[in-house]
């Protein structure tokens, strides 16, 4: 165990990580910003915007169609960007496909897979904890299919239940169970594997959403026994504009593909055109090159911390976070209840203040929190609230900005008289 | 003291004025803040073309809810003519405070229901930075910054 608790520790201290993230020296009316809203979007190290800059400074040019110099650099620079998320992730660099973001990796695979796999009267099986990213196209596929979502339910403790996922694939009907890995909104970590394991056993097919678990744990796509996992570059602290969808390479290359154009071809002909190799098979058009670069030094140095490093300061700074806010009158926390169940946030409401009030009272103090529905809307609705609040952490995140956090609750609290 | 969060807003948050149902009801409306899910309808009775009554319902933040029960009485005996004309203004006069932009739709979602009861549009109004991009305060702060 020894060994385990040395790996687990980050290499640099938080304070020496901070550094290396310039937004946070920002100052609001005197205050230094506390940035509790990772899982929205994170914010980027040097090491990201340095690649990004330094990209267009020197290497610029279009990748795959030109023989300079240049162009071969920026092919390099690129194709090295899709070899780094690739190795964080478990996967050869072959089944990264990069895409605008994670909502598009899902849609992809409804336009493409799932319109040759779900017909009438076949089932889509999410659950009630969905982003709306992993509802809407599948609302979508399933009203031009005629086929028919259904929703797993959640737990009064933010868990999904085995149990009622056994019965609905026992329907035979199911054709693709597809789940966030981490909720943005109760952090539950679902049981991925065995999600995988039962589905694949009835005969169904995987679609993970990683969006919040990639850029807070380790994650390897094969272990996840995922079809198809889906996640987005900002949220891992890289840039806005691309995304990766993984699947298994047999997977990709019996996929018919997404969008038609330049750079996804084999040859043209007048009436007709055949398909490049995958990933490129579904890049079609000029890549985001500049963030693929900087998503690759994203994966670089998420690598060099160490994803269980990572993960274990967060829970960490998440337990730290769930003690005080519970210990708060008038507070409930939605999700699990112990943080190494649950991923590096805290979803909760005070009661008599909306969570739109918690959250600009804690703007006053610099404190930066998220109040709103988190593209959740079925969850509100199982959980009976039209919006929570939500605090969540990051590597460079620290307990101190808890506190924070604390004090402006409590302010609040003091400001309603509640 | 805050400004936005004075006694006058809480009073009006914690105890609406002009919320419910009416029975009897000339005009109805409910839409909601898609950026938070906040919700808000209203019930109108109309005495030839002016407000007679009329009661909020629904749920949303201290902004949103005050805003309601604050306008609610100053919009009592308006002709649908005069609603039409109302616009951010009236409303920050009411509650005699200036709304920053991520607070400004939570203060105007009643006048809009107000409105599309009324006017049977679906525009939020006028003053708000998505029904006119250019005078908005996002524009502002856009310059500002």
């Amino acid at each position: 165990m020894a060994v385990a608790a040395r790996t687990a520790e980050l290499p640099r201290s938080v304070e020496e990580i901070r550094a290396d993230f310039p937004i946070l020296s920002r100052e609001f009316g005197g205050r230094r910003v506390a940035y509790l809203d990772s899982a929205a979007t994170a914010q980027k190290p040097e090491a990201v915007i340095e690649a990004i800059s330094s990209y267009y400074r020197r290497s610029n040019a279009n990748v795959h169609r030109s023989m300079h110099e240049l162009a071969a650099e920026a092919e390099h620079l690129y194709e090295g960007g899709r070899a780094k998320v690739a190795s964080l992730v478990g996967a050869p660099p072959r089944e990264i496909v990069f895409v605008r973001n994670a909502t598009e990796a899902i849609n992809l695979v409804r336009y493409t897979w799932a319109r040759e796999h779900v017909g009438a009267g076949d089932v889509v099986l999410i659950s009630e904890m969905e982003h709306h990213s992993n509802v809407v196209p599948w609302q979508l596929l399933c009203q031009e299919q005629g086929a028919e979502l259904q929703y797993l339910r959640v737990d009064d403790q933010g868990r999904l239940d085995l149990a009622e996922l056994d019965e609905r694939l026992a329907g035979g009907r199911v054709r693709l169970v597809a789940v966030a890995h981490v909720s943005n909104v109760l952090g539950t970590i679902n049981p991925v594997g065995e999600i995988s394991e039962r589905a694949h056993a009835a005969g169904a097919m995987v679609l993970l959403d990683g969006s919040q678990a990639v850029p807070q744990m380790p994650v390897d796509v094969k272990v996840t026994g995922a079809d198809f996992y889906a996640f987005t570059g900002h949220k891992m602290i890289g840039p806005t504009g691309i995304g990766v969808l993984w699947a298994r390479r047999e997977l990709l290359e019996e996929m018919p593909p997404f969008l038609g154009g330049g750079s996804m071809i084999k040859a043209v002909e007048d009436d007709h055109s055949t398909w490049a190799t995958v990933p490129a098979k579904f890049e079609a058009g000029t890549p985001a090159i500049a963030e693929g670069v900087g998503l690759g030094a994203a994966a670089d140095y998420l690598a060099a911390l160490g994803m269980d490093a990572v993960r274990a300061h967060e829970v960490e700074v998440t337990a730290y976070a769930l003690d005080r806010i519970s210990a708060l009158d008038g507070v409930t926390v939605h999700g699990p209840p112990d943080a190494a169940e649950r991923g590096s946030l805290v979803s909760f409401a005070v009661e008599g203040i909306h969570p739109h009030d918690l959250a600009e009272l804690c703007n006053r103090e610099a404190v930066c929190i998220r109040a709103g529905h988190h593209c959740a809307q079925p969850l509100m609705r199982r959980l009976g609230v039209p919006a929570t609040a939500r605090a969540s952490f990051s590597v460079y995140n620290t307990t101190a900005e808890v506190d924070r956090l604390i004090g402006a609750l409590e302010n609040a609290k003091r400001i309603f008289g509640v | 003291m805050d400004q936005l969060y004075r006694e006058f807003i809480l009073d009006h948050y914690k105890t609406p004025r002009n919320f419910g149902e009416l029975e009897q009801r000339d005009a109805e409306f409910q839409d909601r803040n898609p950026l938070c899910g906040d919700e808000m309808g209203v019930h109108i009775k109309l005495a030839g073309d002016r407000i007679e009554d009329l009661r909020f319902h629904g749920t949303g933040c201290a902004i949103s809810q005050a805003t309601a029960s604050i306008i609610s009485d100053e919009l009592k005996g308006k002709t649908v003519a005069e609603v039409a004309g109302l616009d951010r203004n009236f409303v920050t006069e009411e509650i005699g405070i200036e709304l920053s932009p991520t607070r400004l739709k939570c203060g105007l979602l009643s006048l809009k229901v107000v409105q599309g009861a009324l006017l049977g549009t679906d525009e939020w109004p006028s003053g708000t930075p998505e029904q006119d991009p250019d005078a908005s305060e996002v524009a502002r702060l856009r310059n500002e910054i």
